[in-house]
């Protein structure tokens, strides 16, 4: 028999550490490495011209289509009126659905009605590609800014909706049996509990909608616009300027990871209690 | 409003269970599931009722009777002459994990009940500040509950329950996630509570120190169907309250002696179950 410190057994525990979890420990250090190396590695393959600019310009040619493209604009537009069109496109669609989605998932939560009657549309169109129904939506609502927002919408909703009902199903017996047992009515036990307890999930829901409502730009301004992040790089991929792609890739990543991180403070202040009851 | 939970108007309250039984239809084909048969209890105001038995014998099933959350499908259950049809604020209950709102803290957790029922602010936070100070938790009014131990959780949701000031207080293996050192302080706590508020006191537990320390009645449960077995007046509660010595009283030979005869009955049970089922003395 070999000894048994093979493959198979885990490390001796270091002192002071949980022997246990696989994965255990910080990992944020090592994800600015690989950030810092993939970065390195733009730069060396652009520079030593391994790569042609066609296909990757050079992160320098990026950051001075940024500069030209905040001051002189690119496809008739500076990147600050690009932005604007597009942030109140993600955001207008995402503050609908917080309207509409969260309230219709608590309500297929707590009524079976409501859940018989959301259910089947919503679980039929969630899983479509929003470039399906494009056409539709073009040819329902017209060109105008509404069918764009409204697309955006229609991607967020369904799984804002998805996530506020699961927060609703979250919620254990014992504390609905509870808040009925102090003399608390149907709608009390909706309000002062449900709704409360759901919470994490709807913040949750929350994320995963303002993503989807990202991914959805691009889309959303496929037809007849003349303004936008998206509209900006289809436009720069009709001409092959590689590089305007790439900036305007990287500036809609700024945007959708500088509000995940707001959202997840706002978690952090509105729902302390995640994952320690 | 002095001392509200004291002097209740509920004392003239009984609680009665005729020939209660619940049958749970059987899935596709099997048998239906008799989980409580043919069940008679009596509670007067101011007793304190221990029910014990192995696992599966239907004691949940009863507290769940008792506070609403299930009816029964034979027989029928009234508080002061009044069928139970669903819960209320005449029953409070404390659940075996505490089921507090994780986003109030100690006093407003406390203070649900009546925010509920619609008692003035002022008035509520009297009542809660009392009861709080009664279970031994008035320095940690603004604590948040995931910042409390096991045992200081389960104190809050006593105080929570006592405070709409119910006429029976039902309680389901509130101490079966402690630790014993915890365990003996709250079962004393609970003693004296009992002793000052004069309420009805319904307590499910699986284990036999506990119950016979506990209670001024014990109820023994069978499983198959679940029943009621036996019934023995207590009064180790009583001698606790008069003399202050827990263990003198649970090393005492009638205590030693009760809990074999009742250890007996249910190792009886668990045998002609077979070998599953937990129970600690």
């Amino acid at each position: 028999m070999p000894r048994r410190t093979s493959l198979l057994r885990g490390k001796p525990a270091t002192p002071g550490k949980v022997y246990g979890a696989p994965g255990a420990g910080h990992s944020g250090h090592i994800s600015l490495i690989t950030s810092a190396v993939l970065i390195g590695l733009w730069f060396l393959v652009t520079s030593m011209g391994w790569v042609k600019p066609l296909f990757l310009p050079s992160p320098q040619a990026v950051y001075a289509k940024f500069l030209a493209a905040m001051t002189d604009g690119v496809a008739g537009s500076t990147l600050a009126e690009h932005a604007v069109a597009s942030l109140s496109r993600v955001f207008g669609a995402f503050f609908l659905a917080c309207a509409t989605a969260i309230p219709v998932g608590i309500l297929m939560g707590v009524n079976r009605y409501a859940r018989g009657i959301f259910d089947p549309p919503i679980e039929f169109y969630r899983p479509l590609p929003p470039l399906a129904y494009l056409p539709l939506v073009i040819i329902w609502f017209g060109i105008d800014e509404f069918p764009k927002i409204f697309l955006i919408y229609l991607a967020i909703f369904a799984p804002m909706a998805i996530a506020a009902r699961a927060g609703v199903r979250s919620v254990s017996i014992e504390q609905i049996h509870a808040a009925y047992a102090m003399g608390g009515t149907p709608t009390q036990v909706i309000l002062h509990v449900i709704l409360k307890a759901a919470l994490p999930e709807i913040f949750t829901g929350m994320r995963i909608g303002i993503g989807v409502g990202w991914t959805t730009l691009v889309a959303a301004e496929m037809v007849a616009a003349d303004r936008g992040l998206g509209f900006m790089v289809l436009n720069a991929a009709q001409f092959l300027a590689s590089d305007t792609v790439i900036m305007g890739i990287v500036v809609i990543g700024i945007f959708a990871f500088a509000f995940d991180l707001l959202v997840r403070y706002l978690e952090r202040l509105a729902i302390p209690w995640k994952g320690r009851i | 409003m002095t001392m509200p939970s004291h002097a209740s108007p509920s004392t003239a309250q009984t609680l009665c269970a005729e020939n209660v039984g619940v049958t749970y239809p059987g899935l596709h084909d099997s048998e239906p599931v008799v989980a409580l048969q043919n069940v008679n209890l009596t509670i007067e105001p101011g007793e304190f009722i221990v029910a014990l038995g192995a696992s599966g014998c239907g004691k949940t099933t009863l507290l769940s009777l008792l506070a609403g959350f299930l009816s029964p499908t034979q027989g029928r259950i009234t508080l002061a002459g009044e069928p139970i049809v669903g819960p209320g604020a005449d029953r409070g209950v404390v659940f075996q994990k505490h089921a507090l709102l994780p986003w109030l803290n100690v006093l407003d957790n406390t203070e649900f009940g009546l925010k509920l029922q619609g008692v003035p602010r002022a008035q509520r936070r009297t009542r809660a500040v009392q009861n709080l100070e009664l279970v031994g938790l008035q320095d940690f009014h603004q604590h948040m509950i995931y910042q409390l131990s096991g045992g200081m959780q389960q104190r809050v949701g006593i105080a929570r329950a006592l405070t709409c000031d119910p006429a029976m207080l039902l309680m389901d293996e509130p101490m079966a996630a402690l630790d014993a050192l915890t365990r003996e302080t709250i079962q004393e706590l609970l003693l004296h509570i009992w002793q000052r508020t004069r309420k009805m006191f319904f307590f499910i537990t699986h284990s036999v120190e506990e119950a016979l320390f506990l209670g001024s009645r014990l109820i023994v449960m069978s499983p198959r169907p679940g029943r009621i077995t036996h019934t023995f007046a207590l009064d180790f509660n009583r001698r606790y309250l008069a003399e202050g010595d827990g263990r003198r009283i649970k090393s005492s030979p009638e205590f030693i002696a009760m809990r074999e005869q009742v250890l007996g009955i249910i190792y009886g049970d668990e045998r002609a179950a077979g070998p599953a089922g937990g129970l600690h003395a």
